[in-house]
């Protein structure tokens, strides 16, 4: 069976919220953190529209030593540690000075590229033989592992301490990972999360694949559409989710307020065979991914009661709602709700997995479904698998016991988390 | 430049990559950078790179390896100052 695993922290850094009361509150209004991006205009961007969290100075300093901040140009690794330690405040835990390090905690924090602006500069000081310059920032801040070490430092943490990256599931993945780490009894608690750069190196290669819209340039917030019928394409986005897993023993013991229990998941691959490709899933392996978490969680499709979708606002969405529709093999009558932030925020790339899970588990510990905005104008596609009753376009306050969480991502790779609602007399 | 005014400055240059305020106070030729000040040994390459920024020369890898103390920091600086004022 192994050990109950229990969210006690929760953080974040998103373009609608950089704290967990403001993004909850931005969640349920259905605030749009989606803002025009001049840098983006000026590099003849098509999208020129992105979500990106917006952090003061102030608000840096309170995290980072003089030194620290001294030379960092790694965005990603801002919002990590801002998430991260505010996920490890909030669960109570406090920040020792420890010779020893802690050994029964550590963190799994995942990123796509890390300090790409960084990595820019030092290219630029290379090429111009000006390699001495660089100094001794380049690589902590370049490496894909930049943002787990950065935390590892600050919390001192002794368990494992690793990065995973897979595309747009890094995060569902991340908690998985950290997951099964409690379970099995290796670990007792573990960061989860992850984090992505902003900025035109990030986007470009998205601006280039034609993946992303073009056609809200002038209306920002109107641009992320996920299941509307003029959806035409995502709104990249930038920013870092965290959260505290933790044995139930361990949580009960510290008296930590419990947001939600992680009852299982799965992480799967469609192998880019059949229909799968690298840019596209193979609904085989969507569908098997879905029906393997229900499975490892123990519960049935029916127990299912809001599913946060992965739903990037592409042509892909109705596809994504006919795999969940065969996953569970519901009528469409009973199909739980579903909803996506990413018409709030954009698609955050490696974030976005872990921001919608902090959006998640709020829903599930608050007892709310956020609506979904952009979609007055629904997919009829997508209406002809599913009522349009699932689809809330306003808030709804209702409690629930069950939330199903997917990631996809590029290379046809899935993740999906089924949470619980803690009760205790569970 | 004279020794005294060249610790000196080097007491500005070093003081954010420490946190050893009283090691700190108290610099002077016997002083290690990362016996006394506790400094990273990562960070010993920006100080080098504040170094050149500060008194506008430039350090060769052999000098360089030396820079682990005041007393061979201050005398390669001294006589950088000195190779650049000849030239």
């Amino acid at each position: 069976m192994g050990n109950r695993v229990v969210i006690t922290g929760l953080g974040v850094c998103a373009p609608n919220g950089t704290t967990i009361d403001e993004f909850s509150d931005a969640i349920k209004k259905g605030l749009s953190g989606i803002r025009h991006q001049p840098d983006l205009e000026a590099l003849n961007f098509s999208c020129q529209i992105a979500g990106k969290p917006s952090l003061s100075e102030e608000r840096i300093n309170q995290y980072f030593t003089p030194l620290e901040l001294r030379n960092l140009n790694s965005t990603g690794i801002i919002y990590g540690i801002i998430a991260g330690l505010d996920a490890w405040k909030d669960a109570g835990l406090t920040i020792e000075n420890n010779n020893e390090p802690d050994w029964d905690s550590g963190t799994i924090f995942g990123a796509g590229t890390s300090g790409i602006d960084k990595f820019r500069w030092a290219i630029n000081k290379i090429d111009a033989l000006e390699i001495k310059k660089l100094g001794s920032s380049v690589v902590i801040q370049t490496m894909a592992s930049g943002v787990s070490a950065f935390i590892s430092g600050k919390l001192g943490l002794g368990n494992q301490v690793s990065t995973n990256s897979s595309a747009c599931a890094t995060g569902a993945e991340s908690i998985l990972l950290a997951y099964e780490r409690i379970k099995t009894g290796q670990a007792t608690r573990m960061l989860a999360g992850s984090t992505s750069d902003s900025g035109p190196y990030i986007w470009g290669g998205f601006d280039a694949m034609k993946v992303c819209t073009f056609k809200h340039n002038h209306e920002p917030e109107k641009g992320s559409r996920p299941m509307s019928a003029s959806a035409s394409g995502f709104v990249p986005g930038s920013g870092a989710g965290a959260l505290v897993l933790e044995s139930l023993e361990s949580a009960l013991k510290r008296k930590a307020k419990i947001y939600g229990e992680v009852l299982g998941g799965h992480i799967n691959s469609g192998g880019q065979r059949g229909l799968g490709t690298m840019t596209a899933p193979n609904p085989t392996a969507v569908q098997r991914c879905i029906q393997t978490a229900l499975k490892n969680a123990g519960i049935e499709a029916q127990e299912i009661d809001v599913i946060n979708g992965h739903l990037t606002a592409t042509t892909k969405d109705a596809l994504e709602i006919e795999n969940w529709k065969t996953a569970l093999q519901l009528p469409a009558n009973e199909f739980p709700y579903i909803n996506s932030i990413k018409g709030m925020i954009g698609h955050c790339i490696a974030a976005s997995g872990s921001i919608e899970c902090v959006a998640s588990v709020l829903e599930l510990s608050e007892g709310f479904i956020f609506p979904n905005i952009n979609c007055e104008d629904l997919n009829p596609e997508i209406t002809a698998l599913i009522n349009a009753k699932c689809i809330p376009q306003t808030l709804i306050h209702q409690p629930f016991n069950i939330l199903a969480k997917a990631s996809f991502g590029f290379g046809d790779i899935n993740a999906c988390i089924i949470f619980k609602k803690y009760t205790h007399e569970s | 430049m004279n020794k005294e005014e060249i610790i000196e400055a080097l007491k500005t240059i070093v003081e954010p990559y420490s946190e050893e305020a009283s090691a700190l106070a108290h610099i002077d030729e016997n002083t290690d950078f990362i016996n006394d000040l506790k400094i990273n040994s990562a960070n010993l390459v920006d100080i080098i790179l504040d170094i050149e920024e500060k008194f506008n020369i430039e350090i060769d890898n052999d000098s360089m390896a030396k820079m682990l103390n005041v007393k061979a920091t201050t005398e390669i600086i001294a006589a950088k100052l000195e190779a650049h004022a000849g030239q």
